[in-house]
């Protein structure tokens, strides 16, 4: 009899050319390679900037310079600052007419289904191609309720007084290296600012995406929920494959105010020479309520720990999670959350899977403050391991300084069940579907938080990760 | 024989280095219910998952035939295809993967067509209605929180759902409060017709009731010791294992 439990665990990588759609370069300007004080001012100025944004970047800039690499987590040794081009502007100008956008552009995003999305109920589609915005459209409905939905660039320019009021101050440059960097380079990326009351009944939508070799990504993107309104925003990022190291580090700054509710949703699935290095923070309020749903698929590496601080009594935090790491990846993700209220209270969910070698970590801090008495916190963390090739680690952090708290973790690391595929195959299905059926069962909870695009998707990206060979 | 579903020849089968079964025959046919009898530890399990292609278990020598074919090397899932079905002893809980969900993959499966979500939702709640199950769990996880009583409910849901060929039940009826023996065996015997067999573990005959039993065999040691018809099942409850031993 054949050995079936040693072919079993082999999953080939995936095919990924789907994805992986390459233009010809067509940019009509690029920074020179490295990061000087002259670079910096050139952004600047070809973004007309005011001032005070230059002065900002020069900033972050010096302490960029001052700060050391980080020296945990995985390793990002292959990446050298100097041949980092920082920052890439495609030969478009910004236009709210998909008709206007040109046509490999075009032919890019078709392929990645985004006026499919917009079509099907989004409500506005901010596309990011490189550095620049260059397709932006809102329903006039939100302009009319005064939500002011745009790129970054347009905001500085033309909300001055609301960016300059949040503008990297949940992430300042002091935050880390990485968070410097961005502060000093940043370009492109979103601007939402719901006011008081108003409800967004629709999910905005943004779509991140690479193209040029050796170009880092640096958006930022930033949300103010007023008092008692809500919003569901959405962000999907995919890039191209290149064989020089690519950097990512953008920067998200949520702000939500007293019995207000922000849902930011995010799939990442970006090529596998990709260090991703996202920053993303939220700030929230008494009785305001930040829910996270994170997907982290493709990148060499990812650290990616979205924080969030639960400054006003009874302020919620729902972190839901999953992470895919295959062959070459190594991937560490997580959540932070710091309770600084009473009644504070935090749930986070989360899925990890490796295979083919793949690293996965969880790492999650949570810090409870004195003042935050009554605080509850459940942390609810599994992993499931494909083969026996794959790592997976759990790294939970607690920090419980308050009386009278509720604190739970579980943690639960696995393998995919032998008997379980032996189970499935015993009523006709074949063990390729088999496992399919038991990672997809293993990551519903997250699939049924997405809405039904996104779980769609997300379940092709994980067929596409399982996809070939099973011996 | 154009009728003979199961033919077992020879068959020397264990795990790892330690053979369990030693030498076993054993033919069913189409429209019969065989019966196997044995103490804990003689094979029986090993029997029924041999059959369905456990890869755990490896065959030493000797053929497992089904409809005229060696299927010996053939993995689980064909089998299940060609319409082989094993009610499990302690059925496995699988999170994320819904009763109907699976039940439909797995009917597609082995019919290579599509089933229509509608007819084949009605068709469960029927059969479900049948096994006195409430509808809802047919949206629960499989086996998930599921009492034992439960679990093997469901079993016999899934057999009658997929109408298999043959049926191997591991002691469905085992862990079972009388009621539910009554309703696990109303299944088998709405499953059961002339064209089907079942091949039966169990350590309790309270199932066997309602069902016409055509062959005992009680298996000691991996062998099988002694044949007979439903009146072997009698002795064997008065008389125990015991002075059937030096067979084995």
């Amino acid at each position: 009899m054949e050995d079936l439990t040693k072919k079993k665990t082999y999953v080939a990588d995936v095919e990924r050319t789907l994805y992986d759609i390459r233009d010809e370069d067509r940019s009509s300007y690029k920074t020179a390679k490295g990061l000087t004080e002259d670079i910096v001012r050139d952004i600047s100025a070809k973004k007309e900037e005011p001032e005070w944004m230059l002065q900002k970047r020069l900033e972050a800039l010096r302490i960029y310079h001052q700060m050391p690499m980080p020296t945990w987590g995985p390793d990002i040794s292959a990446l050298h600052m100097d041949d980092i081009v920082t920052y890439v502007r495609p030969d478009t100008k910004m236009t709210g007419n998909w008709k206007e956008v040109p046509k490999e552009i075009k032919d890019t995003f078709d392929r990645l289904g985004i006026p499919e999305a917009e079509k099907t109920s989004l409500a506005g589609v901010g596309a990011q191609y490189d550095s620049e915005v260059v397709y932006h459209s809102i329903q006039k409905e939100l302009a009319d309720q005064g939500v002011l939905y745009t790129d970054f660039e347009t905001a500085v320019k033309e909300y001055p007084e609301i960016v300059q009021e949040y503008f990297m101050t949940l992430i300042p440059p002091t935050a880390h290296k990485f968070a410097a960097l961005h502060g000093a380079v940043w370009s492109g990326g979103s601007f939402v600012y719901v006011p008081e009351g108003v409800h967004v009944d629709i999910p905005l939508q943004s779509y991140f995406r690479l193209n040029a070799a050796g170009a880092g990504q640096f958006e930022h993107t930033l949300i103010v929920c007023e008092k008692n309104s809500s919003l569901h925003f959405i962000e999907g990022c995919s890039a191209p494959k290149y064989n020089v190291t690519n950097l990512h580090a953008g920067a998200v700054e949520l702000f939500v105010k007293e019995g207000a509710r922000l849902r930011y949703s995010t799939i990442e699935n970006w090529s596998r020479n990709m260090m991703n290095l996202n920053t993303k923070r939220s700030f929230v309020e008494k009785d305001g309520v930040i829910e996270w749903v994170s997907g982290s698929f493709g990148s060499h590496v990812s650290c990616l720990y979205p924080a969030s601080v639960l400054h006003g009594e009874n302020a919620k935090c729902e972190f839901t999670g999953v992470t895919f790491s295959a062959k070459g990846q190594d991937l560490d993700t997580g959540a932070s959350v710091i309770m600084l209220a009473p009644h504070t209270s935090a749930n986070i969910n989360t899925r990890t899977i490796s295979k083919s070698g793949g690293k996965a970590t969880y790492r999650s801090a949570v810090k409870v403050a004195p003042a935050a008495t009554g605080a509850k916190c459940l942390v609810n963390c599994e992993s499931l391991m494909l083969d026996n090739d794959s790592r997976s680690d759990t790294l939970p952090v607690m920090d419980i300084q308050a009386a009278d708290v509720e604190i739970g973790h579980e943690a639960k690391i696995g393998r995919i069940s032998d008997e379980a595929i032996y189970y499935l195959t015993s009523r006709g299905i074949d063990e390729k579907e088999a496992q399919a059926m038991i990672v997809r069962g293993f990551v519903e909870p997250i699939s049924k938080a997405l809405p039904l695009e996104y779980a769609v998707e997300m379940n092709n990206l994980i067929n596409l990760e399982l996809e070939g060979t099973m011996g | 024989m154009a009728d003979t579903l199961l033919e077992i020849k020879d068959l020397h089968a264990g795990v790892a280095d330690k053979e369990i079964l030693r030498g076993l025959d054993l033919t069913v046919r189409k429209g019969e219910v065989h019966v196997i009898l044995g103490p804990n530890g003689s094979g029986k399990s090993t029997l029924m998952n041999v059959i369905m292609g456990h890869p755990k278990y490896q065959v030493l020598s000797g053929q497992v035939c089904f409809e005229g074919e060696d299927v010996t090397e053939e993995p689980t899932f064909e089998r299940a295809r060609k319409g082989i079905f094993l009610s499990f002893q302690t059925p496995e809980e699988i999170p994320g993967i819904t009763v109907e969900n699976m039940l439909r993959t797995a009917r597609q499966a082995i019919t290579g067509k599509r089933e229509r979500i509608f007819g084949f939702r009605k068709e469960l709640k029927a059969a479900m209605e049948g096994l006195q199950m409430d509808p809802s769990y047919a949206e629960r996880y499989l086996n998930v929180g599921f009492s034992g009583g439960e679990k093997k409910r469901t079993e016999i849901l899934q057999l009658l759902m997929l109408n298999p060929k043959l049926a191997l039940l591991d002691e469905t009826d085992s862990g079972l409060d009388v009621d539910a023996v009554q309703i696990v065996s109303n299944g088998v015997r709405q499953f059961h017709n002339e064209n089907n067999a079942c091949l039966i573990i169990t350590h309790n005959t309270r199932i066997l009731d309602k069902l016409r039993v055509d062959k005992v065999h009680v298996l000691l040691n991996g062998r099988i010791v002694e044949e007979g018809g439903p009146e072997l099942v009698d002795v064997i409850n008065r008389e125990g294992f015991t002075h059937l031993q030096q067979k084995a």
